[in-house]
């Protein structure tokens, strides 16, 4: 797994390559607390390269979400989401939970 | 029965993932169906190594994978802690965010992804997560 934050004015967009399962979903984390930290809550997350991504990972955004949505300062959203993840987050009731968007800038765009 | 033992660590998630995945796609599944069986070998593993092992540690996961006919009969061994799988109650899914429960969600995935999955426990076997999906 490999994680890029790039800051924007209004936003972090923060890609995620390769496999994020139990092994690398605590660096996945941590990227995402470290934005939080930083005061950091609208983030628009890349998913254009990641290959595999399982609960451990789901886990991890939904703990985020939680987070930048409180006192509304903010929100997570899914962008590129390969056919495979949407599945399986649609599987697991979690599609409902993110917007998602097709085009970077667009996310970027909508903060 | 080819069969594989890996140490309880998240760092050999990969290999097993690859282990069935090698054994669906020579069986013909559909690269969705193996997505699936990957994601399904992954969660039982993790739960393994989580619940069962309570961490990771060097105690031996056994992985076995085969074709029986059109199914693919994966089956997951520890010797950790055996647990109740009536007693994983299923996430409910259209709670809103604030009170979205993320515990037994790997269970519900692997009940979902799979055609069976099947749970035994015993001191002379260890405890045995048999998974089976069919071949569309």
């Amino acid at each position: 797994m490999e994680i890029t934050t790039q800051e924007f004015k209004h936003c972090d967009l923060i890609k995620v390559k390769g496999r994020v399962d139990s092994s690398t979903a605590p660096q996945f984390s941590k990227t995402l607390e470290k934005a939080n930290e930083h005061g950091r809550f609208k983030i628009a997350i890349d998913m254009a390269e990641l290959e595999y991504m399982s609960s451990a990972g789901f886990r991890a955004l939904l703990a985020t979400q939680r987070n930048c949505k409180r006192y509304n300062r903010g929100e997570v959203v899914l962008v590129r989401v390969p056919e495979r993840i949407r599945e399986a987050l649609e599987l697991a009731g979690f599609t409902e939970l993110f917007k998602t968007f097709d085009d970077p800038v667009e996310a970027v765009g909508s903060f | 029965m080819p069969s594989y033992t890996f140490p309880a660590r998240f760092e050999f998630l990969d290999e097993i993932r690859e282990t069935v995945a090698q054994v669906a796609r020579a069986g013909g599944f559909s690269e969705k169906a193996i997505y699936s069986i990957q994601l399904a070998a992954d969660e039982a593993s993790s739960n393994i190594i989580e619940h069962a092992y309570e961490g990771e540690s060097d105690s031996p996961l056994d992985l076995t994978c085969e074709m029986q006919g059109d199914d693919i009969v994966i089956i997951l061994r520890d010797w950790g802690k055996s647990f109740n799988p009536a007693g994983v109650k299923d996430p409910n899914l259209s709670a809103d965010l604030s009170t979205r429960q993320v515990g037994g969600l790997g269970m519900y995935l692997m009940r979902k992804l799979m055609d069976t999955v099947r749970y035994e426990s015993n001191a002379r076997t260890g405890n045995l997560l048999i998974m089976t999906k069919r071949r569309e």
